[in-house]
């Protein structure tokens, strides 16, 4: 039974960093109909900016208990993102707004193979440990165990997540986030600022993303410029298994998709197949559902 | 028209030159004295370009001590040259820069660095009878392949496997144990060897898992483990997935050891473990190196030539080079099919120990060092000779 307990945990926290990431898949995909395969690399210049921004205070003799001293990496790290992820649109993606689907997929790829080589660059390659600021103590919970860290992952993502359903469920900027990705023509007859409301999804999409990059590194003890590559591929699974474009699919599909790794791995098959197994899954949901658990709209637009 | 006339004009001009070259050749053979040329390989450039520039400093150092110390073949005084390549890790490459060797006529090649790309150059360098010394490729099939070109002065993974399954069960005093592996030619390669010298030894294997090179999240793998209570794990694999790999064995409350190869027997695995490094185990082959015969005086030499730190191999090729040339001299030949078989019959004793190969060219009697944390270093703690038998 505790094993089960671990093994759910374990799934837990591991789908709510996918989730995070999905997010900002998700959002994209759902304003513009693009894969934004630059993202996982967002969510690494993230981790590696904190990582960098905490190991300067540290080196500035900045003595802050552990998670203040962490909140002022990521303070640091998600307006450098914010940047780049506004940035990537407006170079990448808004010059091919019109152009076929495959464009703007190649610079995408394009953008973040750039991404990796520049932090191999700035960073070296080889992995870089986590600054050991936060305690690691596991806490045990009805025999399995689990780390304030993790509490941390899980509850922050949640939090995360719901403030993200408010904002576009509930604002202005979400009315238009939900108008331009429906119609963006009429919307911007409605007197909406696609151009705005598509660079803000953007930019927020880079922020959630370098808050999941934090948490892999932190959660992990380490962070390297390729760290963001198989990350962006899972989340970007999830996304698809909930539904793209849909932001209620991400959430669940990420939670889900942890949670199949880790049983899949842990009962069903040898460890080795984990991600063989997570694929299978995600097709055979497919074959029932093509638009995903929860997605809705399977027609294309003309 | 002109140009043909000119392109027969040159051609006839590289002939006559060709011929003079050929001939001051041909003098110099009848001299007393003779340039002979040794090629060296590493990744010089890269990621890799500290171990590979090492590994090219130590034969630099050989070739030089050669040189000062005279030596005679044939009735001629030799003069060594070392012919420098890089192969980028890259394997390639690695080819390229072998027919390179082959094609300039070196008598031997001291190198690759890497399995993956010492393996790939080995096929060509027998193809043209060139003896070929790798001092840090530890992959079996290296001299698995039947070539008799290939040789190596460090212990293999076949070794260290045993080595490791040996300490396991017998200073450890672990009954079950679970191996982890990266999927890598390297770390599966290494757990198999591990786990079939474990199993000789009375250890249970009591779990096989494998996450990839790339994986960090081993919090499944590691749950399904714990509820076995393995005494020991073992991991397959370099630095970058053993320091995860540790943190979240503590993390788990799985509070066995851990212990594997050379793949992280590295300052950066200490980082990476963070607070679960002290006490883990990996192994280097090898003896410790304060304890090889002469490894503090060439310490020194090193220093005082290139005013750097050793990183790795130096030593090792040091030694590949002058087992080299105490065939050659054994064989009072510098032509690699005469000196050849007298290098199969190598007893020679270098700065890394007493060297002899077995029929395969792998070190006879390699041994492998363990190494545990103690205070967030390295330290050694036992030396292992691996059973030739095993090999």
């Amino acid at each position: 039974m505790s094993e089960f307990l671990q093994q759910v945990l374990n799934g837990l926290v591991v789908g709510s960093m996918y989730a995070l990431i999905a997010l900002g898949y998700t959002m994209v995909y759902g304003i513009l109909q693009i894969i934004n395969f630059a993202h996982g690399e967002v969510m690494m210049i993230g981790a590696m900016v904190t990582l960098s921004a905490i190991n300067l205070l540290i080196g500035a003799g900045v003595h802050l208990p552990g998670p203040l001293m962490v909140l002022a990496g990521v303070v640091m790290a998600i307006p450098v993102t914010m940047v780049l992820g506004f940035l990537i649109e407006r170079i990448a993606y808004r010059p091919l707004r019109n152009a076929p689907r495959l464009a703007p997929l190649i610079t995408a790829i394009g953008i973040s193979i750039l991404l990796q080589q520049v932090a191999v660059l700035v960073w070296k390659s080889n992995p870089r440990s986590f600054p050991e600021v936060l305690l690691q103590h596991p806490i045990e919970v009805f025999g399995a165990s689990i780390t304030g860290v993790q509490i941390a992952i899980i509850m922050l993502a949640l939090s995360i997540m719901s403030g993200l359903l408010w904002l576009v469920e509930k604002t202005k900027l979400g009315r238009a986030m939900r108008a331009v990705s429906m119609n963006p023509s009429v919307a911007t007859l409605m007197g909406v600022d696609t151009n705005r409301v598509i660079s803000l999804t953007f930019v927020i999409g880079s922020a959630l993303a370098a808050i999941a990059g934090v948490m892999w590194a932190a959660n992990y003890g380490l962070a390297n410029p390729t760290m963001g590559f198989t990350p962006g591929l899972k989340a970007f699974t999830a996304a698809v298994l909930g539904g793209i474009g849909n932001v209620w699919g991400a959430m669940v599909g990420g939670l889900l998709l942890g949670l199949i790794e880790s049983l899949g791995a842990g009962y069903l098959v040898p460890s080795e197949y984990r991600d063989v197994f997570a694929f299978l899954v995600l097709v055979m949901v497919l074959i029932l559902r093509p638009s995903g658990l929860l997605g809705e709209r399977v027609a294309e637009r003309a | 028209m002109t140009l043909t006339r000119v392109g027969v004009l040159a051609a006839v001009l590289a002939l006559t030159a060709c011929s003079k070259q050929g001939a001051e050749t041909a003098a110099n053979s009848t001299a007393t004295s003779l340039t002979v040329k040794i090629g060296h390989v590493a990744p010089i450039t890269g990621d890799q370009g500290h171990l590979g520039k090492d590994n090219e400093n130590g034969a630099q150092l050989a070739v030089d001590d050669l040189n000062v110390e005279g030596i005679t073949i044939g009735g001629k005084k030799i003069t060594f040259e070392l012919m420098k390549e890089d192969d980028q890790h890259d394997p390639k490459q690695a080819p390229i820069v072998a027919q390179r060797f082959v094609d300039a006529q070196v008598v031997g090649v001291i190198g690759h660095l890497n399995s993956g790309t010492t393996i790939p150059a080995s096929a060509i360098y027998h193809a043209a009878g060139i003896p070929q010394i790798s001092p840090s490729a530890t992959n079996p099939v290296f001299t698995q392949q039947g070539f008799n070109t290939a040789f190596r002065v460090i212990a293999n993974d076949v070794a260290q496997g045993a080595a490791l399954a040996k300490f396991v069960a017998e200073t450890m005093k672990a009954k079950k144990v679970a191996i982890v592996d990266d999927q890598s030619a390297y770390g599966k390669g290494l757990a198999d060897e591990f786990e079939k010298a474990a199993k000789l030894n009375g250890v249970e294997i009591i779990a096989r898992e494998a996450g990839d090179d790339k994986t960090t999240d081993f919090t499944a793998i590691l749950t399904k483990i714990k509820s076995k209570k393995p005494d020991v794990v073992f991991f397959g694999g370099m630095d970058a997935q053993a320091g995860p790999l540790a943190q979240q064995m503590k993390k788990l409350g799985l509070t066995a050891k851990v212990i594997g190869g050379d793949g992280f027997q590295t300052p950066e695995f200490i980082k990476l473990a963070g607070d679960n490094a002290e006490g883990q185990y990996a192994s280097q082959p090898g003896t410790p190196k304060d304890k090889m015969p002469g490894y503090a005086e060439f310490d020194k030499k090193y220093r005082a030539r290139f005013n750097l730190e050793i990183q790795n191999y130096a030593a090792f090729t040091y030694d590949a080079v002058r087992v080299m040339v105490a065939a050659m001299q054994k064989a009072d030949s510098t032509e690699p099919a005469k000196y050849l078989p007298m290098l199969a019959n190598t007893d020679y004793n270098g700065v890394t120990g007493n060297i002899k190969f077995d029929a395969k060219g792998d070190l006879l009697n390699g041994a492998v060092t363990v190494y545990h944390v103690v205070s967030g270093q390295w330290e050694s703690v036992a030396t292992i000779a691996a059973p030739s038998a095993v090999q």
